[in-house]
């Protein structure tokens, strides 16, 4: 099978989730890949993909697509795809992978399997695992009789491989035309202080309504801190107005699969546990014996988590310092 | 300015999804319907957009069988002036192409500036059939919305993507998809839901829009198989007396068994 990835750059800085979507063709397809990477001087980068499997890097290195455009990337991801033919395409769901698949898959009258935890091919077929009803259910999905098959992947699920040795990739520049958008991005505004975004982070440390009121968040702050974390919260918590939406894990918020979910005075509503369900390693600290939380926990702690968070902070830094 | 505004109902997010018979779609059975969460914010904003100009009109839109005719009279009773069913008795699963289509085709002779989606569909979480109905039907997108100002023949809109946002200008006419913090949706006024009942909504029937994705046959993604998420371990409760000990067991735990630190 012939695979093309897509591969997100902010900054001058390639995505990790790209990285594990080209890591996961060529494993997938027995072999390197083609690549596509749209930006403004990106053309640099294009050699750091052969270790990850891209064989050929189709590079769109533009002034005009120094930010993100609907138009131009996925003109690019579409430029990239006349080229190769390929049978499936690979896109990180990230933010921009959310919005360049859809674009790329009706124009090619076909479908996408978004936000795919596993997947594998059956023969010339891909076959996949998606969470669906927010990670209640799963679903194993494929793409019917779509000739091109897409397939969105979660970041942080699949592991970004790089191969020592491998050869430098081939790198090619393509030609769009004219790409100007519709839809212009005119700046990027930093939310809060640069943070680590739930949906992107590796351990997630969240508060609930257990933490009793936003003036206490320097308590969770300092745990997320000493795990370098991401902050998550409750639906509670965001709705109460304690912190931004951009934290919320759940149903209605960010559903995540981290390596390691601290939950702190969350009781664990049937949507926050649909949310967070699937990560690897769950610690709750409680002080409700009941809470629902403690069904999906590894680790938990029943008590209040004033004096316990603190304590853990601390034997976490303890043990990183040896 | 006249809003389009797509709409699926869902379960409830706090149903507890069980399997149906055939092992690839949930059992329906118990499940409270609502109109998806993020669509809300959608139908919230093109209110809000015709209130303060005075003028133009909220059109409602829904594919699905006769329960989502419920979905589109909730939406009346908020505000919307009119609405459109597309009824797919019979078609047990559309995928997301299919979808757009139907909404582009049954959407056609319209003339709508802005056309709303969430930014998922609470359920299926795909985020796939607003742009993909951007593309069929020629338009611009912005998704997931957060803040939105209209210009004069454009708009301005931040959309929320990792850990920061990005200010988007687009023309008119557009599609954006909302996202939670874009506004608080309002709830039906007893008015509201009496002046529904009166509120035409206009009935295609899906078999007659010439959407191939409508056989399952020529769907472009299926379901093969539906399962509950394996269950997860008993957990292990760390003595929880002293809380200086009881953070070091957990730190402890942490590297030495789950080996995650």
């Amino acid at each position: 099978m012939k695979f093309l990835v897509f591969i997100e750059q902010r900054d001058g800085k390639i995505r990790k989730a790209s990285l594990e979507a080209l890591s996961l063709a060529r494993k997938l397809g027995g072999g390197p890949a083609a690549a596509v990477l749209p930006g403004k001087g990106v053309t640099a980068l294009a050699k750091d993909l052969g270790a990850y499997g891209a064989g050929t890097v189709y590079v769109a290195d533009r002034d005009d697509l120094a930010l993100y455009s609907n138009k131009g990337y996925v003109g690019a991801l579409d430029a990239a795809a006349a080229k190769c033919s390929p049978d499936a395409v690979l896109i990180a769901a990230t933010a921009m992978g959310k919005d360049v698949a859809p674009r790329f898959a009706a124009r090619h009258d076909v479908s996408a399997l978004a936000d795919v935890m596993d997947l594998r091919a059956e023969g010339d077929r891909l076959v996949a695992w998606r969470p669906v009803y927010s990670g209640k259910a799963r679903a194993e999905v494929d793409c019917g009789v779509a000739k091109l098959q897409i397939a969105t992947t979660r970041p942080n699920v699949f592991a970004a491989e790089a191969a020592a040795g491998a050869p430098a990739p081939a790198v090619e520049a393509l030609d769009l035309g004219d790409v100007s958008p519709r839809a212009k991005v005119l700046r990027v505004e930093t939310s809060e202080s640069k943070e680590l975004d739930v949906a992107e982070a590796d351990v997630i440390v969240s508060g609930g309504r257990g933490i009793k009121g936003p003036e206490n968040w320097p308590v969770i702050r300092d745990l997320q801190e000493a795990l370098g974390a991401a902050l998550g919260a409750s639906r509670a918590v965001v709705d109460a107005g304690w912190i931004d939406h951009q934290h919320q894990v759940g149903q209605t918020g960010k559903v995540v699969s981290p390596t390691l979910y601290v939950a702190c005075g969350i009781s664990g509503a049937i949507q926050h546990l649909a949310g967070m369900g699937t990560s690897k390693v769950i610690v709750a600290i409680n002080k409700d014996p009941e809470a629902p939380i403690f069904k999906v926990a590894t680790y938990g702690v029943v008590a209040d988590l004033f004096p316990v968070v603190p304590e853990f902070a601390k034997a976490v830094r303890a043990l990183k310092h040896e | 300015m006249n809003s389009l505004v797509c709409i699926a109902y869902v379960p409830d997010t706090e149903t507890k999804i069980k399997i149906g018979a055939d092992g690839k779609s949930i059992d329906e059975a118990d499940v409270k319907w609502i109109v998806s969460p993020y669509d809300e914010f959608g139908l919230e904003e093109a209110l809000r957009i015709k209130e303060k100009k005075g003028a133009g009109t909220v059109t409602v839109l829904s594919v699905g069988p006769e329960r989502a005719k419920t979905g589109l009279r909730e939406c009346l009773a908020r505000g919307a002036d009119e609405a459109i069913w597309v009824d797919a008795t019979g078609i047990p699963y559309l995928d997301a192409l299919g979808t757009a289509k139907a909404l582009a085709a049954a959407a056609k002779g319209g003339s709508y500036d802005l056309f709303w989606f969430g930014q998922k569909g609470v359920g299926y979480d795909e985020s796939l059939v607003g742009p993909m109905f951007a593309e069929l039907v020629g338009v611009p997108h912005v998704g997931s919305v957060i803040q939105l100002e209209m210009g004069d023949g454009k708009l301005t809109a931040h959309r929320e993507i990792e850990g920061a946002h990005e200010v988007v200008e687009c023309a008119i006419p557009a599609v954006l998809t909302a996202q939670k913090g874009l506004n608080e949706p309002r709830y039906a006024s007893l008015k509201g839901i009496m002046a529904a009942k009166k509120k035409p909504i206009a009935e295609k029937k899906l078999a007659e829009l010439g959407v191939p994705e409508a056989d399952p046959a020529h769907a472009k993604t299926r379901w093969r198989k539906l399962e509950l998420p394996p269950a997860r371990q008993a957990v292990k409760l760390v003595p929880a007396d002293d809380p200086a000990a009881a953070g070091k067991e957990l730190a402890r735990l942490l590297r030495e068994e789950a080996k995650v630190i």
